[in-house]
């Protein structure tokens, strides 16, 4: 097929290229430009330090927030983490439980296993089929012990959006602090903390077409003004919470991403959204037995996860190699078991196991949109083909009443 | 996670795909694994009943790569052995041959666990038919 560079990137919920234009804007801070921001005096370092500043404003805009308010990180694991940790140990005085769903990022699950073990509690609020996290449990579990909830803005396998204005009301009127991992939803969704009410938010550069290793958390200032225990120890820089010299390029080139995120967003989403409609339709028109996991209409404009029954995942991807995509199969993760996500959802493991996730960007074409759904018809066909259970199931038998040899 | 030539080669040229009529006497049915474990065997062999020796062998496989290339090994290994033979076949033989990683041994096991249903079921339909 014309015009389709092989294999085919669809896999923008991992990570995306650097923008040329953010790569150029960082070029020059790693060599004539190198300055450390924390030099108060001289002239390399009142450079970099001004640099720092115009890039704390720039990903301050995208979300609405000020530039006071935003503390730059390693990533999304260190954000997610300072967040968890650093209110927990800053709040211990007021109470010791925090509250947060089953289908947050290992970011988090693993950051409250960690402080479960130093005595915290934690609760897991109830998702429903299409990956909502139900609001409603989200009142019910907090108590006067609750000094934290959790809860992710989109999921990174599904794409569900949750209902965060509607948690973070909940949390504010009992006066509990609420974070959200919105990673996958800034720069491809509207995300205002003002607006939403959100007292921390954590972002990362590299989902968003700026470099791996910078993200940000925001902290808000003022009602009510969070504070944070610090998990790095040093410097002081970011007003004591997170100490380290400052990442200049990184922070030149996150800034300048959001900067073109927030230009973007009410052109590139609509464009990406129209195109993973499209694969979603033409698949279905295709192919019988394709099963949409998420929410139909609150989801990421870019996510398409789909569950392509009596085919396994893996294999699946094997036969489209020319596809650059994941899969929520046991077989693609080292622990044998299927998507934790899909499960928390209620999805069988055996449509977890055939799961694809399409993940569709900046630089997503039709023509790619095209070759795509060709190779996954022809390859999910050709699998059937060899599929006993698609066999099974055309010869009217009912799977659910076979007597399997568990292994 | 890379594949093995040997892996790739069976999976994008699987050797004996195909259904043999389960009715038949001269042909025993394996079905093994299960779809919330990600991987589903049939292994059909149609004996010779003169010569006693494996004529056919047929698979169909739901699972990874490493497991359609597993059962497509053990179809083409079984092909003209005995019974007997087709027994003496183990995981750890698909193991090496595919050069399968730990993760994927499950893979080879399940082609051996096949291989075995298969003959139980041509040997339970004789004892039927005698």
């Amino acid at each position: 097929m014309k015009n389709v560079k092989i294999p085919v990137y669809l896999d923008y919920h991992a990570t995306t290229p650097v923008d040329p234009e953010v790569f150029k804007t960082m070029a020059p801070y790693f060599t004539e430009i190198f300055g450390n921001a924390a030099s108060r005096n001289h002239e390399f370092g009142w450079t970099a330090e001004s640099a720092v500043e115009k890039g704390r404003a720039q990903v301050a805009s995208l979300i609405g927030a000020t530039e006071k308010e935003i503390i730059f990180t390693s990533g999304a694991t260190e954000s997610n983490n300072l967040a968890l940790t650093g209110v927990a140990e800053m709040y211990a005085e007021k109470g010791n439980h925090i509250i947060t769903s089953p289908i947050e990022h290992k970011a988090i699950l693993d950051t409250c296993e960690a402080l479960e073990r130093k005595g915290y509690k934690i609760s897991f609020a109830e998702v429903d089929t299409t990956g909502q996290v139900k609001p409603e449990s989200v009142a019910a579990l907090i108590t006067d012990k609750t000094i934290l909830v959790s809860i992710m803005f989109a999921n990174n396998e599904i794409g569900t959006i949750n209902k965060i204005g509607e948690i973070a009301k909940i949390c504010k009127d009992k006066d509990v602090l609420f974070h959200t991992d919105a990673i996958q939803a800034v720069g491809k969704i509207p995300v205002e903390v003002n607006a939403l009410g959100i007292d921390l938010l954590s972002m990362t550069g590299h989902k968003i077409y700026g470099p791996k290793g910078v993200g940000a958390l925001y902290v808000r200032r003022k009602n009510p003004r969070v504070r944070l225990s610090p998990i790095l120890h040093g410097g002081g820089h970011e007003r004591g919470m997170r100490s380290g010299t400052l990442n200049v390029p990184g922070i030149v080139g996150f800034g300048k991403a959001c900067e073109i995120a927030l230009k973007n967003l009410p052109t590139e989403m609509p464009r990406i959204r129209a195109m993973r409609d499209r694969l979603w339709k033409e698949i279905q028109d295709q192919l019988d037995e394709v099963y949409l996991n998420g929410h139909p209409t609150d989801r990421l404009p870019n996510n398409l996860n789909v569950s392509f029954a009596y085919v396994e995942g893996e294999s699946l991807m094997m036969g489209m190699k020319e596809l650059a995509v994941s899969s929520g199969s046991a077989c693609t993760s080292a622990s044998l078991e299927p998507s934790y996500v899909l499960k928390a959802l209620g999805v069988g493991d055996d449509l977890a196991h055939s799961s694809i996730r399409f993940s569709l960007g900046r630089f997503t074409t039709d023509a790619e949109i095209d070759y795509t759904v060709q190779k996954v018809v022809a390859t999910v066909k050709k699998l059937r083909d060899i599929s006993p259970l698609y066999e099974m199931v055309k010869e009217g038998i009912n799977l659910k009443t076979v007597v399997w040899t568990a292994h | 996670m890379a594949y093995t030539n040997k892996v790739v080669e069976h999976f994008e040229n699987p050797k004996n795909i195909g259904s043999m009529d389960k009715a038949s006497k001269d042909v025993g049915t394996g079905l093994v694994g299960a779809p919330e474990c990600g991987d589903v065997m049939k292994l059909q062999i149609e004996v010779d009943e003169t010569t006693g020796l494996i004529r056919d062998a047929k698979f169909k496989t739901f699972g990874c790569g490493s497991a359609i290339a597993s059962s497509s090994l053990a179809t083409e290994w079984v092909k003209g052995k005995t019974l007997a033979e087709a027994l003496q076949i183990k995981n750890t033989q698909i193991v090496e041959e595919l050069s399968l990683p730990p993760i994927k041994i499950h893979c080879s096991v399940l082609a051996e666990d096949a291989i075995k249903a298969a003959v139980k079921d041509y040997l339970k339909k004789q004892e039927a038919a005698s």
